[in-house]
């Protein structure tokens, strides 16, 4: 009995030592050696093994003394622990996963790029359907490794193929702006395919939902700053091998280019998933900074557009910036939802989010309410209906966000409903999504 | 009596170098070697000498290997290196004169508690 109360209370300690990285596994071997050998001799002279094991472990010293003393001896271990992951078994096979699946988008792209030099292919083919090259290979990752069920699988596998089929089938008229507008919204069908994969199929709980906008979001960060080194990496080639090999440049960016853009999407995925704690820190930051700023420019805005009105020169392109406007908004907020701690109160950021949220829709409402105004007079167009349909549905989610959010801060409403609310929403904004691609081109014609 | 801080540190070095000069050892017995010297006096937490090990290493005064104890646990043995004894030497003169430097002080007056 009292043999494996010691055993466990120095397998408890001996994990407490590891933690953090600075003392190594033999570095623990040495130390549990030590505290086994204190503690037996202390059991010689009559003690029990209880009394034994408290009386060494206090010879050794406090375990954050000792962890802080093995930090400053070896202070590139933590470094390491933050850079490379240690490498083992499970880690080598993750990364060899990741990187199969990113060099078989990598190639993917490569053979759709060279299909369009097929004669009878375009140009605007390989812009519409780039994105069936990238992310159903993502999701297959995802399905992979999450072991998606296989009747689930079918389904988004279904999906993705009654997408591509439709896209490809559409009888699109040169330069259809139907097929712009696909072009810009397959993508964000397939992420939602995405979503399903990531989430293992199991799409109804809303926690789960919540994980998958939390992953979109540091998604993009990761995607962000690999896009960013690359472009670095890419202009410094370009400058270099401009001088000897002009032919190179070009080489360079058909070949290099599309291919690093899609593995980094899945290598971004991967990125998420393995270093969750390191982007963890910078998600709450990086809202924390943006949220309230976002909220002073809007806040400027809507009075100045208040005071002098949408002008005259209002046209689509406008409600296309106030659409984008409104998804910023909402990402920001949304992202600052699955940041913050749920088991808090309202806060001074809940304060923030809310003026910038009644801001952006006092903004949107007076753009819109024009926006009307001129709709009879230049009708509808396939571009007019997509930008006023998106609007519509972010309007209603940021006025319920608002709405969630002042009963927050009154007192009479809990964070969880505004998540409850953001992820009850993700299936209309897929909706959306679904009948810009699948229906407004053959009600417009496919002009 | 309790040794001041600082100065157990000052000492960790050439003690640990002294008894390793006695004969390859490991951790334990080096710690338990001290408190045997000192009767007690030197109090150590027992954790940092492994840290203080792993630094005399480095500086390549001692060499490490991994073995095993007469009952079969594993243990890591520690020798004194060449450079290590160079370093010892160097050491014990540093010791020796502050020792003597003291001692010209005090060995002519009574001891600080008037006994």
């Amino acid at each position: 009995m009292t043999v494996t109360i010691v055993e466990t209370r120095i397998s408890e300690w001996r994990a407490a030592v590891l933690r953090g990285g600075a003392v190594a596994d033999t570095d623990a071997d040495e130390l549990e050696g030590h505290l086994r050998e204190q503690i037996s001799d202390l059991e010689a002279v009559g003690l029990t093994g209880d009394e034994a094991f408290l009386i060494a472990v206090k010879r050794l010293g406090e375990v954050h003394q000792i962890t802080a003393e093995f930090a400053r001896e070896h202070g590139d271990r933590l470094w390491k622990q933050l850079a490379i992951p240690r490498p083992n078994d499970g880690r080598l096979r993750s990364i060899v996963t990741m990187l199969a699946f990113a060099a078989s988008t990598a190639v993917l792209v490569q053979l759709a790029r060279m299909l369009t030099a097929m004669p009878g292919a375009s140009e605007a083919w390989f812009v519409r359907d780039v994105s069936l090259f990238v992310l159903p290979v993502l999701a297959a990752y995802f399905a992979l490794v999450r072991r998606m069920p296989g009747r689930r699988a079918l389904v988004a596998v279904t999906v993705v193929g009654a997408l591509a089929l439709a896209v490809n089938l559409f009888p699109f008229a040169d330069g259809a702006s139907t097929e712009a507008l696909v072009a810009i919204h397959l993508p964000v069908a397939l992420w939602f395919v995405v979503g399903a994969a990531y989430m293992g199929g199991d799409i109804r709980a809303s926690a789960r939902r919540m994980d998958f906008i939390r992953f979109t979001g540091e998604w993009a960060i990761y995607y962000a700053l690999i896009a960013l080194g690359g472009g670095v990496l890419v202009g410094l080639t370009i400058a270099v091998l401009t001088p000897i090999a002009p032919g190179a440049v070009v080489q360079v960016i058909t070949w290099v280019l599309p291919s690093g853009a899609a593995g980094a999407v899945v290598v971004a995925a991967w990125l998420v998933e393995e270093k969750k704690s390191v982007i963890e820190n910078l998600a709450p930051v990086l809202t924390a900074i943006f949220t309230p700023l976002f909220a002073v420019m809007l806040l400027g805005s809507a009075v100045v557009y208040g005071v002098v009105g949408s002008g005259r020169e209002f046209d689509r392109d406008l409600l296309f910036v106030f659409d984008l406007l409104l998804l910023v908004v909402l990402g920001l907020v949304v992202y600052g939802i699955s940041a913050r701690d749920g088991a808090r109160g309202a806060g001074a950021m809940d304060a923030v989010r809310l003026v910038a949220v009644v801001a952006a829709i006092a903004l949107d409402v007076l753009v819109l309410a024009s926006m009307f105004e001129r709709v009879g007079e230049f009708g509808f167009t396939a571009n007019r209906v997509a930008a006023l349909g998106l609007n519509l549905v972010l309007l209603v989610n940021l006025t319920g966000t608002a709405w969630l959010t002042l009963r927050l801060l009154t007192g009479r409403g809990q964070a969880i409903r505004i998540e409850r609310w953001q992820t009850g929403y993700l299936p209309v904004f897929a909706a959306w999504v679904a009948v810009v691609v699948l229906a407004l081109p053959p009600i417009f014609g496919f002009a | 009596m309790n040794i001041d801080k600082d100065l157990v540190a000052a000492m960790a070095t050439p003690l640990v170098l002294a008894i390793l000069v006695e004969g390859t050892s490991y951790g334990y017995a080096i710690l338990k070697r001290v408190r045997e010297l000192s009767g007690g006096d030197v109090e150590w937490t027992d954790g940092m000498l492994y840290p203080l090990l792993h630094r005399l290493e480095r500086l390549g005064y001692i060499g490490a290997e991994w073995g095993a104890s007469p009952e079969g646990r594993r243990r890591r043995y520690y020798e004194i290196t060449e450079a290590g004894r160079a370093q010892l030497v160097e050491q014990r003169t540093q010791w020796a004169t502050a020792n003597r430097t003291l001692g010209a002080l005090w060995g002519q007056t009574a001891s600080p508690a008037g006994a």
